[in-house]
């Protein structure tokens, strides 16, 4: 381990420590809108180790997300909190493993729209299910707080932050890079290009469905036209690509603005919501193309710091 | 010059009488208020919701505001856009309650809207009095959330009297045994079809027809087509708003006339009758009011005036209700003391005079007397049947399209 990677490790520990205190701080609205942004600060990161490297975009977050929230909503009474992330993580691995199987071999363009059409799928097999069985609307009720939910998340982001920083370290990630630039050069260098993106997709699933999971608690009402919205799965490719994807902290530096961009609007617009939005992202496209890494490494050229 | 002076004292005379004015109403009670103005329920928001609201502020502003112990006080009103998200639902009740720090809440639109935001109500101590929100956990949600009060009606009560409605048909020899039941293949869908069809089994109705479809499904025909095959003598059809007009269309495309036709949500607004005029006679939806009731009169021409629409013959007078409530709590109490106010609300003997008639509270929050079954006959959308209200009419049996 170099030195410089000590000093990033201590530095992320540090600013992760200082986010779990936010709690002792304040636990209303600013607490509120902190669990909003480590919900999409885990799932925009855990996108971008996949879609990252590898540059395929996937829109399947929203049907990763509600199956925790159903795994949550289904087995709360019966089963022990703790298990109940990870019974998520591994339904949302093994549902990215086979939809990886599927697609993954595919070059770009249909992965995308496959992906879209993920999160309906599920949905509309979770209502068939319920119809079939004549289950209702689920109604999660227990006694955990907002605060819980957030740490929740923080301990998550730590996670995936750890797993991301050990993929660009591994064989796996430098693979992953190959990939992404060149996948017929990756494929004649011997490098097993669909295990290494069905692996680190089933990573990006199992994270995503445990944030689901761990955010069921508090929307109370699960019904599956919430629990899948797809808008879900847009919000954490925009957030992702505004940070830029190019470094692990990438999205994180999306999020932030994102979330205080968002609410923002909401607050001092609220009949025009959408339609501000939309400018600020035709804004965000044409003036931060590479989302703020980018523009941190333009400037940092420019400056001729030379990247150190 | 002397002319000059005197314009100034007079401007000054004004200013002074302006600003009196404004010291005697200084006293304002703040009122948040966030619901889908975008997302899928934007639609009904705009129908039932938001006019509702701003009515019942409109019209206690010009009547001076509430009585509170030391004066009047006005009401000002800040609205929010939920986005038809439980995420923004949230953050808007958060955002309201700590960085507007408003006096009260007007509860969200929708079950799911209004539960995802019960926590933070709870919470920060503020009444959460539901106009829009139909479920059968009221046990357990009062017991989580002491503060959430129930207006609407219990689910289980409509589609069980809904099926009734079927059962007193039959008895008086209007209809036969034979019932088509479809569904929204949703939560709201789906529970209701599952305790309607079991009532219906229970009273010896034979269901010839049973099928779902997918929440915005576009092609509705092979439904129809499929209900009006099996000859039923009553169509009911647990479905949300796009869907109860696409299936009305096709049933009078098909001319599928049963005796009863029953479409759920939405076959209450104003805009179902001004789609179908003269042929919406005789179909039967959710909801009801009594509309020979002076108090919903009233209530429907101050509507019209303020907003340039009609209210929904259901939930736009209970979500009004549910204000009147709030406001009848606060005047009473003479404070705009959260913790005095939802003290008030929770002792359970006291009782609201709204345009629903009085409203009290049993010890799970609910309200036990609401409509639950209304028809459009002549124009207008009548209770045809209710827990404990007044002015019930008798249903009748639809005959054909035209």
């Amino acid at each position: 381990m170099s030195k410089r990677d000590l000093r990033n490790l201590t530095l992320a520990s540090a600013a992760l420590g200082l986010a779990a205190l936010l709690p002792l701080y304040d636990t209303g609205y600013l607490l509120s809108i902190a669990t909003t942004m480590a919900m999409f600060t885990v799932l925009a990161t855990s996108w971008a180790l996949f879609s990252g490297p590898t540059h395929y975009i996937s829109l399947a977050t929203a049907a990763f997300f509600g199956l925790g929230t159903f795994v949550t909503g289904l087995g709360f009474q019966t089963l022990p909190m703790w298990m109940l992330p990870l019974i998520a993580a591994g339904l949302g691995a093994v549902l990215a493993a086979l939809v990886g199987l599927v697609t993954l071999r595919l070059s770009g363009v249909y992965f995308v729209i496959f992906t879209l059409g993920l999160a309906e799928l599920v949905r509309q097999l979770v209502t068939w299910v319920q119809n079939r069985t004549g289950q209702r609307g689920m109604y999660v009720l227990t006694s955990i707080t907002e605060r819980d939910i957030y740490w929740q998340l923080i301990a998550m982001a730590a996670l995936v932050f750890l797993v991301g920083w050990l993929i660009a370290r591994s064989r796996m990630g430098f693979a992953l890079r190959i990939i992404g630039n060149d996948e017929t050069v990756a494929k004649h260098s011997g490098i097993d290009t669909a295990m290494a993106k069905i692996l680190l997709f089933m990573i990006s699933g199992a994270v995503a469905a445990v944030v689901g999971a761990m955010m069921a608690p508090r929307y109370i009402y699960i019904e599956p036209s919430t629990a899948f919205a797809p808008i879900l799965s847009f919000q954490v490719v925009i957030m992702a690509l505004l940070g830029g994807t190019g470094r692990l902290w990438g999205p994180l530096a999306g999020v932030i603005p994102f979330t205080l961009l968002w609410e923002f609007i909401s607050r001092n617009a609220p009949n025009q919501t959408l339609l501000l939005l939309g400018l600020a992202f035709l804004l965000i496209v044409y003036v931060l193309p590479g989302g703020f890494v980018g523009l941190y490494e333009r400037l940092q050229h420019r400056f001729g710091s030379g990247g150190r | 010059m002397k002319r000059r002076s005197m314009m100034m004292s007079l401007a000054t005379a004004a200013l002074l009488a302006a600003g009196l004015a404004a010291a005697q109403a200084q006293e304002v009670i703040r009122l948040g208020a966030a619901a889908p103005k975008t997302g899928p329920l934007a639609g009904g928001a705009d129908v039932t919701h938001w006019p509702a609201v701003r009515l019942w502020v409109h019209q206690t502003n010009a009547a001076g505001g509430l009585q509170l112990a030391d004066g009047p006080a006005l009401i000002e009103l800040t609205e929010y856009d939920d986005q038809t998200n439980p995420q923004q639902a949230i953050q808007a009740a958060q955002r309201m309650a700590t960085q507007d720090r408003v006096d009260f809440m007007v509860a969200p639109y929708s079950t799911g809207l209004n539960l995802a935001a019960a926590p933070i109500f709870s919470r920060l101590g503020y009444p959460q009095i539901t106009g829009t929100n139909v479920t059968n956990q009221q046990p357990d949600l009062s017991a989580q959330f002491p503060g959430m009060f129930f207006v609407l009606g219990r689910t289980g009560a409509m589609a069980e009297d809904t099926a009734r409605v079927l059962v007193d048909l039959r008895e008086a020899g209007e209809i036969g045994n034979r019932v088509a039941l479809v569904n929204v293949a949703d939560a709201f869908g789906i529970e209701m079809a599952g305790i309607s069809r079991s009532v219906l089994e229970e009273n010896g109705f034979e269901i010839v027809y049973q099928t779902s479809y997918p929440l915005g499904t576009q092609d509705i025909a092979p439904i129809i087509d499929g209900a009006r095959a099996a000859e039923p003598d009553a169509f009911i059809a647990w479905s949300y708003p796009g869907d109860t007009f696409a299936l009305t269309d096709q049933a009078i495309v098909q001319n599928f006339t049963p005796r009863v036709f029953f479409t759920a949500v939405a076959t209450a607004f104003p805009s179902y009758q001004a789609r179908f005029g003269a042929q919406a006679e005789g179909v039967m939806g959710m909801g009801g009011v009594n509309p020979d009731d002076p108090a919903f009169q009233e209530f429907a021409a101050a509507h019209m005036e303020l907003t340039g629409q009609g209210p929904d013959f259901w939930a736009s007078a209970s979500t009004y209700a549910t204000l009147e409530i709030l406001g009848q709590a606060i005047e009473a109490t003479g404070t705009k003391d959260r913790a005095v106010v939802m003290e008030y609300l929770q002792d359970k003997s006291n009782s609201y005079d709204t345009i629903l008639g009085p409203i009290e509270f049993n010890d799970m929050n609910d309200n036990e007397r609401f409509w639950t079954v209304g028809q459009w006959q002549d124009g207008v959308f009548r209770g045809v049947a209710a827990r404990g209200r007044d002015g019930v009419s008798d249903v009748i049996v639809k005959d054909g399209w035209d």
